[in-house]
């Protein structure tokens, strides 16, 4: 390095050290206060600007002039958002199909990386204020947003996916017994395996998967006590990977594959497809999650290889809630989609599993055990 | 000796003049390459920029974010990299959110308590990889980085019922904080409220200038970050510096996640925003590592952020603010070296000018000297 280029480097360092301000130390105090003013002025400005502006909840009513109705129906994902081939996608879809079957508009819209909850509030006041009704929350993540927007905005409709903690007169809490449903693919599991250990892959380690952990190890348990159950997760939040990243789900099917398993079960959404595509190549058997996997189109080269799904109609709840909305009757309160009411369940699309019918009688007995109350299926593993 | 001059001036506001513009540019290209309005977008954000509530929103968010980068820009003066700023902030915010749920003390006091626990534990993680790379020579790149990955299990263990954590529904969070620990915010009224943590953000920038330029502190870490074996050579003690840096910029990390923490959620659950920390390294390398620099990085991005949720309602999509701040980051260092190398240039050209007229004037004058010292 030649000297002026040493020079410079070392110049260029005291210049973003002090900003260009002398080092010579004229007076500390009054740089000091200098940048005390500075940062005054900064934040006295930002504040008298916010002081004068109108928000954007007045200005609209002027600018926009939208009626309060007919609008259509908003959808306000949780990270992840479109795209995920499972919980995100159902919602769309049943948005979708309401829409459609309804004449009306629609917006979904996806969150950012890294919000907090005041940015979900300003979403679901946003799309409210829009004239969206009903306006749906998917994702436990919007509770508190909920609860705040519902009471801005108490002509319109609330739908909260995954909660019932917060409550209000104009929310429909749309909650899913997801642990009967994954009771039943247990049984099933219990059931077609013929290596007596079966294996369940969780997409990110959260209450709501464990659910379905819960479920399905107890119906392992409760068909054949000798049968194993290896479990793994993904990831851990706040990495959402586990949803998203099928080699992950790749990876860990393998695992599983490699220590005997011979039926998986996945909850773990996009990165679930890798769960299949591992199984498949090993011809064994995968029980899919959230939609008929059977009859996806992506997964069609492995459909020989899912033995069932254990569906949650997240696209009906969403379908139901705007139609009650669009009837005049909005819907509200805890609404529970469980075994009774189809909400959940086990797909048979894949004609050998409705051949089986030793597992058939088995499943069916289950279900009828869980819906007169004979079985009690726990939600916690 | 003047120091303060007009040069000075233009290339610090330069480089990151000559980033935004280039980055504006740049998305434009994209956005006339998918056949949209190249200037619209902008518009309807400046628009929707202009509402109070939304200011609010910003204003919160690059309070978070100024602390996050702050975090950063002290490992960046000592040339440490600090990629786990996010990992400090969240185990320091969990950590905080259990102790502050679980203890009732009077207003001050309560807040104090949170911070400082935030502090301790968000100096604790980083000096980790302090001690890791002053006794073992691990680079603290590659151990901090690791140590997000640690920090999301450690967190994701704690928080479990069966530890420290509640489960509600089917979120999972460190129980509410009481009210005597809440941080006093700046009410506005429909607009919303300001964090009262904007004020001690703004007060820990001031600080960080404070001490960086005039403490011996300050002095030995920016001598340190220029060239360590200088440094050596002059008596500083690197490995303390080190290990002290790591420290400090760990506890300011702790600080980033308490605007949302004592100002809004109240609690540490699932959702609890994550990435400041990412976020942070963009700004403090966009503000250049100067506090005021910083603030207005911070205020961008937060701008971004906000503002683009309003081209989701208007036929755009909001992932063209996240282009624009991957163009930021790629136009800050491209038109930081470009800036670096123009100044340099002029410094050699200066540099030349002035031993030319010197050797001119020792031509011109040489041979009088000579006549003289004849005569």
């Amino acid at each position: 390095m030649s000297f002026p280029d040493i020079y410079a480097r070392y110049d260029a360092a005291e210049a973003s050290a002090n900003g260009g301000a002398s080092s010579e130390g004229k007076s500390l105090l009054r740089r000091v206060s200098k940048l005390v003013a500075a940062v005054g002025t900064a934040a006295a400005l930002a504040l008298s600007a916010t002081a004068c502006g109108s928000t954007s909840t007045e200005s609209s009513s002027s600018s926009s002039g939208s009626s309060k109705e007919g609008k259509g129906i908003a959808l306000a994902y949780d990270v992840g958002g479109r795209g995920d081939q499972s919980f995100n996608d159902a919602a769309y879809a049943g948005f979708e199909k309401a829409r459609k079957d309804f004449g009306i508009g629609g917006e979904d819209v996806e969150p950012s990386d890294g919000e907090s909850d005041a940015d979900k509030v300003q979403r679901l006041t946003d799309l409210a204020r829009q004239g969206y009704n009903p306006v749906i929350g998917v994702g436990f993540a919007y509770a508190p947003a909920v609860k705040e927007a519902a009471e801005k905005f108490p002509k319109t409709t609330f739908g909260l996916i995954d909660d019932e903690t917060v409550k209000g007169e104009n929310i429909a809490n749309l909650v899913f017994s997801e642990e009967q449903g994954s009771y039943l693919a247990g049984v099933a599991a219990a059931k077609a395996t013929k290596s007596k250990v079966v294996g369940f892959v969780g997409g990110v380690e959260v209450p709501l998967i464990k659910k379905f952990e819960a479920g399905f190890v107890q119906g392992v348990k409760d068909t054949d006590p000798s049968v194993k159950v290896r479990t793994q997760y993904l990831t851990q939040p706040p990495d959402m990977g586990g949803f998203s990243k099928p080699d992950l789900g790749k990876e860990a099917a393998r695992g599983q594959l490699d220590s005997d398993a011979d039926v998986l079960y996945h909850a773990a959404g996009l990165a679930g497809q890798g769960v299949i595509e591992a199984v498949a190549a090993k011809d064994k058997w995968v029980i899919g999650v959230d939609s008929d996997q059977y009859k996806q189109k992506t997964l069609d080269k492995y459909k020989d290889s899912i033995l069932t799904s254990m569906t949650k109609d997240v696209s009906g709840a969403v379908y139901n809630l705007v139609k009650s909305v669009h009837e005049g009757e909005p819907k509200t309160g805890v609404v529970r989609f469980d075994l009774k009411t189809d909400g959940v369940g086990l797909s048979d699309s894949n004609p050998a599993f409705a051949e089986m019918t030793e597992i058939q009688d088995a499943v069916k007995k289950a279900r009828e055990g869980i819906v007169n109350g004979d079985i009690k299926v726990k939600t916690t593993p | 000796m003047k120091k303060f001059d007009k040069d000075r001036l233009i290339l610090a506001l330069g480089g990151p003049a000559l980033a935004i513009v280039v980055a504006v540019a740049l998305t434009s290209v994209v956005l006339i390459a998918s056949g949209r309005s190249p200037v619209e977008p902008y518009a309807l954000m400046a628009e929707y920029a202009a509402h109070s509530d939304i200011q609010v929103l910003i204003v919160n968010q690059a309070a978070t974010y100024y602390l996050a980068a702050l975090a950063v820009a002290i490992g960046f003066r000592m040339n440490l990299f600090n990629i786990g700023v996010d990992g400090q902030y969240r185990l320091a915010a969990m950590v905080a959110a259990l102790v502050g749920a679980s203890v009732t003390l009077p207003g001050p006091l309560h807040i104090l308590l949170i911070l400082v626990v935030a502090m301790l534990v968000g100096a604790f993680w980083a000096g980790i990889a302090g001690i890791l790379k002053t006794t073992r020579g691990v680079s603290e790149v590659v151990s901090t980085i690791m140590l997000n990955s640690i920090a999301t299990s450690v967190v994701a263990y704690l928080i479990l019922p069966a530890q420290f954590g509640e489960q509600r529904g089917n979120n999972l969070t460190t129980g509410e904080i009481p009210e005597s620990g809440w941080f006093p915010g700046i009410e506005l009224g429909a607009a919303g409220e300001i964090y009262g943590f904007v004020v001690v953000a703004a007060l820990c920038g001031v600080l960080y200038w404070l001490v960086l330029n005039r403490t011996r502190f300050g002095f030995d870490l920016r001598a340190t970050g220029a060239g360590e074996s200088a440094a050596i050579a002059s008596g500083v003690d690197a490995k303390r510096m080190v290990l002290t840096s790591m420290l400090i910029s760990g506890a300011v990390a702790g600080l980033a996640g308490m605007p949302i923490l004592l100002g809004d959620a109240h609690t540490y659950s699932l959702d609890f925003p994550a990435g400041l920390g990412f976020t942070g390294i963009t700004i403090a390398l966009l503000g250049r590592n100067h506090p005021v620099g910083i603030a207005l990085g911070a205020l961008l991005i937060a701008f971004l952020d906000k503002a683009s949720a309003t081209l989701d309602y208007n036929g755009y999509e909001k992932e063209i603010a996240m282009i624009m701040q991957g163009m930021i980051v790629m136009a800050v260092v491209i038109s930081y070296e470009a800036v670096r190398r123009y100044g340099l240039r002029r410094q050699q050209q200066k540099v030349g000018e002035e031993l030319a007229a010197a050797a001119a004037a020792t031509d011109g004058t040489g041979p009088e000297n000579r006549k003289e010292v004849s005569a």
